[in-house]
């Protein structure tokens, strides 16, 4: 078992005609990923690559083919549709990559997702999840990850392949990795994400990534201190970032005092988790936790 | 975004929001005739992107024409040192001469969206003139929030709500409610991230109005309002972090001489953060993307570069799709492009690491290579105290 994703997921691509639509989908295809069509409004009926269907819209694409995820690279003015678009069409699992979506059109997504409890949002701007060895829905490099038994939640994306190399360079594998995305509004937080990763079964201890900004950190703190027996690791990244500015993702801000890297800290810490100081800690002190 | 005060007040204006009559000003000429105009007194308020401008001599009452000369005077042309700006201060070029209110109450209300929740919400409180975060510490219970289901808008009865504890009666009651549903109408309207009316008041004659207004928009959402775009003032903002940006780059200057380049927003925060662990100070927050390439990272190092403290840089970058060994051509291209004798320690971890590694030692420039992190940060900081030595 894994989380989310697997050797079964049925992949949609939205936006399978544009440049990185395109590359990321002979990535994923390469990877072993079940991509059993595209969509591109207006070229439906056409062959990506000879052989993947596309379709004009995601109802369409879901009847033909029975797919179960969606992956979204369509621009930033026309993502928060391409969501709702799938989620309406049925699908469990939509991961969006797309970066720069304007903030009240996924508030407008956020709302319109509780009539479809089934479906789950990752992202928006994320680098996608990856169950190591089965399949991978997004832009992560597949070969850095190993199969194994740790489960990764993180808000941004070369950081989580930084731990993802510190994981394997001290013989750990993973179960899964999900990038949940570094914007404010994201259809999947840590807590959700931990709650997953907690409840499979193949899932042996979590690598949680935070960032300055908001409180989701702390959320997941606290329900890592009730609910969660299995270890946990963690690293905030930002202890050195100046308040009031934006840290490249759209999320990483501390405003009015509040978000900083060392409030998450010593919330998480509170809970009993492994938190680190340093980025290159992340392996060794996993490692270190699970006595191997 | 931010945009000035003055260009809040117009937005909020063409959204049916009271303000009081006011009219920017460049220079003292500009400001006598606009106080004329308006007619006294006025307010003369120095318009920086910076709060705090009050406490810091930037705002002055003027009852007589004298006042507005000399008040005009004295500010344009300032460098007004706030809690905002740093030590160094804000140039002060323009002021905004504003119709003085007869203040009855000095009152609080904002909107923000409330990542927790994923709301847009509103907060007011009795508590006007103060600073909102001293309000949220010190007496919590004297902000009210109230969130609103964007689908429908905000509701009268959730304007009614807060008109009510504001402890509105009568006319400014009304005036009230009107005031926080064409407020949310205006956030809304220009896809803002913050609006602060602070202090919001209720005049002696029941008006109420924004007497400062602070606003923020989503620079994702900036696309789609080219009118507000067109308020961004490059003078509130810092030199190198405008060019970078015009490069597609992300950088946020701080006050270190450790220059770093990494590609990704959380592993150049986790950085900065392993920089300073290791015993050196960060210069730079710089993120060249997830796919860095010969030539973003040569723009990365000439803005790098151009800060006058970097004394050595740290290069990070996580190859993922793209290879280290062509990452590392892109980085010999770039630093042979660059005439620097500044040392530069190069991290590349992910595919072909090694073969990366192999070019950058064989490249014979003055670069030294790592492909750990805590190596890389080890290094850095090494070679820093060699040279302050």
């Amino acid at each position: 078992m894994s989380v989310l994703v697997d050797k079964n997921t049925k992949l949609v691509v939205q936006g399978i005609t544009g440049s990185e639509g395109a590359f990321h989908t002979q990535q994923m295809i390469e990877y072993g990923t079940n991509v059993v069509a595209g969509v591109t409004p207006g070229k439906g009926g056409q062959l990506f690559m000879d052989k993947i269907p596309i379709h004009n819209t995601m109802r369409g694409a879901v009847a033909k083919t029975g797919a179960n995820a969606s992956v979204i690279f369509v621009p930033p003015p026309f993502a928060a549709d391409a969501i709702m678009e799938a989620a309406e069409a049925g699908v469990a699992l939509v991961v969006c990559i797309t970066e720069g979506i304007p903030t009240l059109d996924m508030l407008k997504v956020h709302e319109y997702l509780k009539k479809y409890p089934k479906t789950t949002l990752i992202g928006p701007n994320c680098p996608g999840v990856i169950t190591p060895g089965e399949a991978k829905i997004g832009i992560m490099p597949g070969f850095i990850h190993k199969p194994g038994t740790i489960g990764i939640i993180s808000r941004s994306g070369t950081l989580t392949y930084e731990a993802v190399h510190q994981l394997c360079e001290a013989g750990l594998g993973q179960s899964t990795a999900i990038g949940i995305g570094g914007d404010p509004i994201i259809g999947t937080k840590h807590l959700d994400a931990v709650k997953l990763l907690n409840e499979d079964p193949k899932t042996e201890a979590i690598v949680l990534i935070g960032e300055i900004g908001g409180s989701d950190e702390e959320d997941a703190a606290a329900y890592i201190a009730k609910h969660v027996d299995k270890p946990v690791v963690a690293f905030i990244a930002g202890q050195t970032a100046p308040p009031g500015k934006r840290m490249g993702h759209a999320g990483a801000i501390i405003a009015g005092g509040k978000g900083t890297a060392e409030e998450k800290m010593k919330a998480l810490a509170a809970a009993g988790i492994h938190v680190v100081k340093s980025p290159a800690d992340i392996g060794k002190k996993m490692k270190e936790v699970l006595g191997k | 975004m931010k945009i000035h005060e003055y260009q809040a007040k117009e937005i909020l204006r063409s959204f049916g929001v009271p303000v009081p009559e006011s009219k920017i000003a460049f220079s003292v000429q500009e400001a006598e005739k606009a106080a004329a105009e308006i007619g006294l007194p006025v307010v003369v308020k120095a318009q920086i992107h910076a709060g705090g401008r009050g406490k810091g001599g930037g705002v002055k009452f003027a009852p007589t024409a004298q006042d507005v000369t000399r008040y005009a005077n004295d500010i344009l042309g300032m460098t007004l040192i706030t809690h905002q700006t740093g030590p160094e201060g804000n140039l002060v070029k323009k002021v905004l001469i504003e119709a003085a209110s007869n203040i009855d109450r000095e009152l609080y209300a904002g909107i923000v969206m409330d990542r927790a929740t994923s709301k847009v919400t509103f907060m007011v409180s009795t508590e006007g003139g103060m600073e909102i975060e001293k309000v949220a510490e010190e007496t919590p219970e004297k902000i009210v929030k109230v969130a609103v289901d964007t689908a429908v808008g905000l509701q009268a009865f959730q304007a009614r709500q807060m008109a009510f504890a504001l402890n509105l009666t009568g006319d400014a009651f009304k005036n009230g409610v009107k005031f926080l549903m064409a407020l949310y109408k205006a956030y809304i309207g220009t896809d803002a991230s913050i609006f602060e009316i602070n202090p919001l008041v209720v005049t002696k004659e029941g008006a109420v109005i924004a007497l400062d207004a602070k606003a923020n928009f989503d620079d994702n959402a900036l696309y789609r309002h080219k009118d507000i775009t067109a308020l961004r003032d490059l003078d509130e903002e810092e030199p190198l972090e405008i060019e970078a940006g015009r490069s597609g780059l992300n950088y946020i200057k701080l006050d270190g001489n450790i220059g770093c380049m990494v590609n990704g927003a959380g592993l150049a925060m986790g950085t900065m953060d392993i920089i300073k662990l290791t015993g050196g100070e960060p210069a730079n927050f710089l993120d060249v993307g997830g796919a860095a390439s010969a030539e973003t990272v040569e723009k990365g190092f000439k803005i790098i570069l151009s800060d006058g403290s970097v004394k050595a840089v740290l290069i990070n970058i996580f190859g993922g799709i793209v290879r280290c060994d062509r990452v590392a051509k892109g980085v010999i291209e770039a630093i042979k492009n660059i005439d620097t004798k500044v040392p530069i320690v190069v991290r590349l971890q992910g595919t072909n690491a090694e073969e990366g590694k192999k070019l950058l030692e064989e490249s014979g420039m003055n670069i030294i290579a790592a492909t750990e992190l805590r190596d890389a940060a080890e290094k850095v900081v090494a070679t820093l105290k060699t040279i302050e030595a």
